[in-house]
């Protein structure tokens, strides 16, 4: 029994990592499109995302199936735990994938541009953010899940540099509200993509730890 | 949450012959909770339990080293009772043990042997027992019928009636739902809820399971040494040592 059951948390892990690449080669797409204004690029983000949904239903079936046969406890209890939380999570950062392509959409449309936020560090750093937390996950490493936590307060710094200059922006060109609102809501999105990283470091740090670092400032 | 010491263990071995089956066991048993002793076959686990009555005494060739202290008191000491000692710690064994009696009878037994004649008090005291075992109602009609007649679960349960008509105030079980359906283990689990108000319960299991639903703390044995003791919350989802957590993560062997 003990060795079909760790079959079986094997093949769990390996789903959740093919999910992790497939979340990361979104994000890396919704990211480009960003930089390069391609609504095409941001239009495949959005219409591949029930891929991932089905992905994670798909996880988290499995996870619920093997807690209700082999109960386990201790670690394939955290285990199971946290895939079924950064499964959760990872869908999360797909879904910000396409909010993030919806609003490169809108951005793209626009032929005159008077006003650029230059994205590249903060869609580097939440990036980063999101293959170390995954890596930590795979290594089992303590110290990158940490490090993942630190780099969140990065991105929140750069989300609020750029919530001053669109601000500046608003009053210097009325006239372009709307594309001004789009491009700030991309650094909310981003933003929002950097939590979720951290959320799965967080949970490796469950996993490995036993403790629950959610809510509380330790870093 | 009540934490008066109740039973001591002190620097305990003990061997069969030459064979050391428990080897320096220090462990602590706190009133009204329930400690779940657990490890694989051959790991001293039952061994030690039946040292808290002296039940190993009964075997040729024994020898114990070490203390058990309870209410402070060492039970090895010359001057002990062995006798008064089994009936202020109760046991339920792994199989239902009924004797070939009337189910009144069966748990009238202790008090008589222990020199109870008045009628009414042996009456009173065995239903109040069956009361607690949580058997009351179902054989309450038919407390001249014999007890083998009872299912599985019942007899067990009037085994711990049984236990408990003498007043112990500590309950040994050795793995007491082995035999038993899923139904009456569940049964047996509630009462130890229960009665755990009023005694300190100590359980051998190979259920994990069990262990892990029923107990306070939770104590790993292994090749006769007690590798890790701790809350049972703490030790079923973050066990200190590696030893423990291949045990009851099914790694073993």
């Amino acid at each position: 029994m003990a060795i079909h059951f760790q079959r079986e948390l094997a093949k769990i892990k390996k789903s959740l990592l093919t999910l992790g690449a497939l979340v990361e080669e979104r994000v890396r797409m919704a990211t480009d499109s960003i930089e390069k204004r391609d609504a095409a690029l941001a239009g495949q983000v959005i219409h591949s995302d029930h891929d991932i949904d089905e992905m994670e239903v798909e996880i988290e079936e499995e996870c619920l199936k093997v807690l209700a046969l082999h109960q386990p406890v201790a670690v394939d209890l955290r285990f199971l735990v946290a895939v079924i939380k950064i499964n959760n999570e990872l869908e999360s950062i797909g879904d910000q994938a396409v909010n993030i392509a919806e609003r490169v959409e809108i951005i793209a449309r626009r032929d005159t541009v008077d006003f650029v936020f230059d994205y590249t560090e903060m869609t580097e750093k939440s990036q980063n953010m999101l293959k170390q937390s995954l890596d930590a996950f795979v290594n089992l490493d303590l110290d990158l899940a940490f490090k993942v936590l630190l780099l969140d307060d990065e991105v929140d710094k750069i989300k609020n540099i750029a919530y001053d200059r669109i601000k500046e922006a608003m009053a210097d060109h009325p006239e372009s509200l709307g594309h001004l609102i789009n491009l700030l809501l991309v650094s909310r999105h981003l933003e929002r993509l950097a939590d979720h990283a951290t959320n799965i470091a967080e949970e490796v740090i469950y996993l490995i730890e036993g403790e629950i670092v959610r809510h509380s400032k330790m870093w | 949450m009540n934490r008066d010491l109740k039973i001591s263990a002190k620097n305990l071995s003990f061997f069969y012959g030459g064979f050391e089956a428990l080897h320096d066991i220090s462990l602590d048993f706190y009133s009204n909770q329930v400690t779940a002793l657990i490890g694989p076959s051959g790991c001293g686990k039952s061994t030690f339990l039946r040292c808290l009555n002296r039940m190993n005494d009964l075997i040729p060739g024994i020898r114990v080293k070490g203390e058990i202290l309870i209410d402070e008191e060492n039970i090895y000491a010359p001057s002990v009772d062995v006798v008064h000692l089994r009936s202020r710690i109760g046991m339920v064994f792994q199989k239902p043990n009924p004797f070939p009696k009337t189910i009144f009878e069966n748990v009238a037994y202790g008090l008589k042997v222990n020199g109870v004649k008045n009628k009414n008090l042996i009456a009173e005291q065995v239903e109040k027992s069956l009361r607690r075992s949580a058997l009351w109602d179902e054989v309450q009609e038919r407390m001249h019928e014999s007890a083998l007649g009872l299912s599985g679960g019942q007899q067990q349960r009037l085994c711990i009636a049984r236990a408990l008509a003498v007043k112990p105030d500590v309950l040994l079980m050795d793995e007491p739902c082995s035999a038993l359906d899923p139904i009456a283990t569940q049964k047996i689990e509630e009462l130890i809820h229960e009665l755990k108000k009023t005694y300190t319960i100590i359980i051998v299991t190979h259920n994990m399971q069990q262990a892990a639903r029923v107990s306070d703390v939770t104590a790993f044995f292994y090749l006769g040494k007690l590798i890790e003791v701790g809350d049972t919350d703490t030790l079923f989802t973050l066990p200190s040592l590696k030893t423990t957590e291949d045990y009851i993560t099914g790694r073993f062997g």
